[in-house]
């Protein structure tokens, strides 16, 4: 009896599930954005929904004072930044969502282009230095990280004395150079060499660097882990994956170290995080509150005490970790418009075997 | 058919997405040089874990099912969880002790073995205690060895069982993302990762999963081609009995267990140790534990659900494709595997574009998140049931046809209590792979529902290793609940079917 009660309650659920399907494959556009949002979400009206790529562990805490500061309830789902890029795209003009917090750039580029984002006012963003910002005002970055070398202090000790990402391309590191292909920051690197150095300079920096067969690991914790391990010596990474690590492991007992680049030097450039507002939000103001908060004196100072993030917001220095401001590393401040020509670097990156 | 096209979502959503990039951007994605190589790459690593999956598989269900070794229900509690370690997690264990001597082909080879071998070992345990004992009399009879007997008699009725079994593993290990990105062997699915990851383009990831889909269909195709038109079913008449259990003397139970063991401690043993030693190692130990009991409830939840809905949708299909043979059935099954080799964040992915057009009441909440968990693991219970239903004869159907029962009441009061053990062998693989799902999790859950695999994901993703062993070692643990509820399922099989009308 109940086998074929479930049996038939399972028919009917498929079978609406189809027709629905089938239904929209005509006219999947037709529809109005508006009365699915509000379909959606009738009764979380007053609430903030925030896609967070950044992860909870490092934000959370964060982001649960925000609430206090915009003044309505805060929702936040977090994942992937690229995942939430791709789900926001396929979401479309029906997004339930209102903020995008990206761990990184290109993921907020991505949506800005697509013109998912809407322009934030020129007083939410006003403190920010504007080669932090996207050139149209869809989103502006709310904390920043630089590429450092990471090495083994027992197998590569002199690498305290390198100025420059050159200094790496020597027969003796052949192999013991650790790198994430995959990893949005390395890439932002190798789009920085091409824009300081032309496409010359920086085919030939990435030819001498594949010769000496760098090994490629999932991701920038990955190849920290291997440097702090000894399987090799010298990695490319951001700085601040070094003090979580450090924390879960204590500091005395890190093999691993990190290493700041000449600042003009582009493996010293600067990376940022970011967040913009969602075009289709149904609570812009709320929105942009939560954007403002985001570069809050009190927001900044927490990047720069819990996650060991630069601030870029001008007077914040982190009262924990002695990692610099941004101030003092000018030179690869590039502007991060300049740097969004991906496909370009993928390219290189595939021409010379290291994708 | 509805179950079918609820299958076949992704595959729509694909055809979208690729028919927008149009032609000359397709060809020019699928016939870059670095395409066909990885593809090369996939397919050597599929065959080389599927191969290697029978073996083990087959060789532990063998010893559990047809031999008086003791402790069988412990071994069987034990062969089964691995099935519950995330390849990822596995992945990580073995490259955090060994370095770099444990990546590329020979690592990836050796976790995905060591997660996926359970994927043949419960069909086949499932279709083995099914079997009828009557052929293997008549070949002893005729003065077969034991030994002959069972691989040239037992394994022979098993065999639709492990084809699906293999091809289960076969989809599983061309869809693995998790496992060999930190085991660094490049393969097909890295550049769809790359392609969302790095790009933030979904056109050449829409069309390099749609060439993964083809890739499927011929696999699908050939596992269907291997089965052939033999008839496992019982000959004549009568109720079958339990299976024989060969005697085994006290050497071979030694050489049993011992191997039973080494198996378990490569699988299981290497993996929890080494979550054991997260703990000792990191200052992150303990924090964020307040959440576990709410993560594991909820993954608990919506994994049972998953299964029973895959069942219950896998229960038409496999049925069909064990009893009729047509063009429409035989689509269906393979359009049913379709969701099995795509990688999680394509399926999920259009899952959200359709649910947020189709069923946005329903978009991040509870039932979306169920159903796109079925369409994912379908093909998991749609192959059990059919190697299941093929077992027993069409003839016990039609008696009760002809007794005057409708097809319902044959179904109901025959074909599935026949499948039983099968079906439940379905709910239990698609309940242990719900259970550590990750990129469909994160998109389509409820906002602010945990679940063990999306907590063990927030940890390990700023390497707090330490925090997220509590969830891993949970995740192992929760993953004896299907496999006793399975084993229930046999011990509780009813041996007679009674088939008076009521």
């Amino acid at each position: 009896m109940t086998l074929r009660r479930t049996l038939g309650a399972l028919a009917a659920v498929a079978t609406l599930t189809t027709l629905a399907a089938c239904g929209t494959d005509d006219a999947p556009s037709s529809t109005d954005a508006g009365t699915a949002a509000a379909d959606a979400a009738t009764d979380e009206d007053a609430t903030l929904l925030i896609y967070s790529g950044r992860s909870e562990d490092l934000v959370g805490p964060l982001l649960a004072d925000l609430e206090a500061a915009v003044g309505v309830p805060v929702e936040i789902r977090y994942a992937d930044s690229a995942e939430l890029a791709a789900q926001l795209a396929e979401e479309g003009d029906r997004s339930p969502a209102d903020v995008f917090f990206s761990q990184d750039a290109g993921a907020l580029g991505a949506l800005a282009k697509a013109d998912m984002l809407a322009d934030l006012p020129e007083d939410v963003t006003a403190e920010v230095p504007e080669e932090l910002r996207d050139a149209s005002g869809s989103w502006v970055a709310t904390s920043a990280r630089a590429r450092v070398l990471v090495y083994n202090d027992e197998q590569a000790p002199e690498v305290t004395g390198f100025d420059s990402v050159d200094d790496l391309l020597d027969e003796s590191y052949a192999g013991k150079i650790g790198y994430a292909p995959t990893n949005a920051s390395w890439q932002s690197f190798v789009t920085a060499l091409r824009v300081m150095r032309g496409e010359d300079g920086a085919e030939q920096w990435l030819t001498q660097f594949a010769a000496l067969d760098p090994v490629a690991y999932e991701k920038n914790g990955a190849v920290l882990q291997a440097v702090n391990d000894g399987e090799v010596a010298v990695g490319l990474i951001n700085h601040y994956y070094w003090f979580p690590l450090a924390a879960e492991l204590g500091e005395e007992n890190m093999a691993a170290q990190i290493h700041f680049l000449d600042a003009d030097d582009p493996g010293a450039l600067i990376n940022v995080a970011g967040a913009g507002v969602l075009a289709t939000s149904d609570q812009p103001d709320a929105a942009q509150a939560a954007v403002s908060y985001l570069l809050s004196q009190d927001a900044q100072q927490y990047f720069a005490d819990e996650t060991a993030e630069l601030p870029v917001v001008g007077g914040v220095t982190s009262s924990v970790y002695d990692v610099g401001s941004l101030d003092e590393m000018t030179g690869a401040r590039l502007d991060l418009n300049d740097l969004d020509s991906l496909p370009e670097t993928q390219a290189l990156l595939e021409q010379v075997g290291l994708l | 058919m509805a179950v079918a096209l609820v299958a076949l979502v992704p595959v729509a959503y694909l055809l979208l997405r690729t028919g927008e990039a149009g032609a000359e951007r397709v060809v020019e994605i699928v016939w870059r040089e670095r395409t066909a190589a990885l593809v090369l790459r996939s397919l050597a690593l599929t065959i080389s874990v599927t191969v290697l999956c029978v073996v083990v598989g087959v060789a532990s269900a063998s010893i559990l099912t047809r031999t008086d070794l003791p402790g069988r229900r412990f071994w069987t509690l034990v062969a089964t969880m691995p099935l519950a370690v995330p390849s990822y997690v596995a992945a990580y264990a073995w490259v955090s002790t060994f370095g770099g001597a444990i990546t590329g082909y020979g690592g990836s080879v050796l976790v995905l073995t060591a997660c996926t071998y359970p994927l043949v070992m419960l069909p086949t345990m499932a279709a083995l205690r099914r079997t009828d004992p009557a052929l293997e009399e008549v070949a002893r009879a005729h003065g077969r060895s034991a030994l002959g007997t069972f691989c040239t008699v037992t394994l022979r009725q098993a065999r639709p069982a492990i084809a699906a079994g293999s091809l289960l593993v076969a989809l599983y290990t061309l869809s693995d993302f998790g496992a060999v990105s930190i085991l660094r062997y490049d393969v097909f699915t890295r550049v769809i990762y790359t392609s969302y990851r790095a790009a933030f383009d979904r056109t050449p990831a829409a069309v390099l999963a749609l060439l993964l889909v083809v890739i499927t269909v011929a696999i699908t195709v050939a596992e269907a081609r291997s089965r052939g038109r033999a008839e496992q079913a019982k000959v004549g008449s009568g109720v079958s009995r339990p299976p024989m259990r060969a005697a085994l003397g006290p050497r071979r139970q030694v050489l049993a267990t011992l191997y039973l063991a080494v198996v378990a401690v490569v699988a299981l043993g290497f993996p929890v140790v080494s979550l054991g030693f997260w703990l000792l190692q990191g200052r992150s130990a303990g924090t964020g534990l307040d959440r576990l009991a709410g993560a594991a409830t909820s993954t608990l939840g919506v994994s049972a659900l998953a299964a029973v809905v895959a069942v219950v949708m896998a229960l038409p299909v496999g049925i069909l494709a064990a009893r009729h043979r047509t063009r429409l059935v035989r689509l269906t099954e393979h359009a049913s595997y379709a969701g099995h080799a795509l990688p999680g964040i394509v399926v999920a992915l259009a899952m959200v574009f359709f649910g947020v057009r189709v069923a946005p009441a329903i978009y991040q909440q509870v039932p979306l998140l169920v159903l796109t968990y079925a369409i994912l693991f379908l093909p998991a219970a749609v192959g059990v049931v059919r190697a299941s239903v093929a077992l027993s004869s069409p003839q016990g159907e039609e008696i009760a046809r002809s007794l005057g029962h409708t097809s319902w009441g044959v179904l109901r009061r025959v074909t599935v209590p026949l499948a039983a053990p099968g079906i439940g062998a379905g709910a239990a693989l698609v309940m242990l792979t719900c259970m550590k799902e990750l990129p469909a999790t994160l998109l389509l859950r409820p906002t602010g529902m945990d679940t063990l695999a999306t907590r063990l994901w927030t940890h390990t993703s700023v390497d707090e290793y330490a925090a997220a062993a509590p969830y891993a070692a949970t995740l192992v643990l929760l993953a004896v609940v299907p496999t006793l509820l399975m084993s229930r399922e046999h011990l509780t099989r009813p041996t007679t079917i009674s088939l008076e009308p009521s």
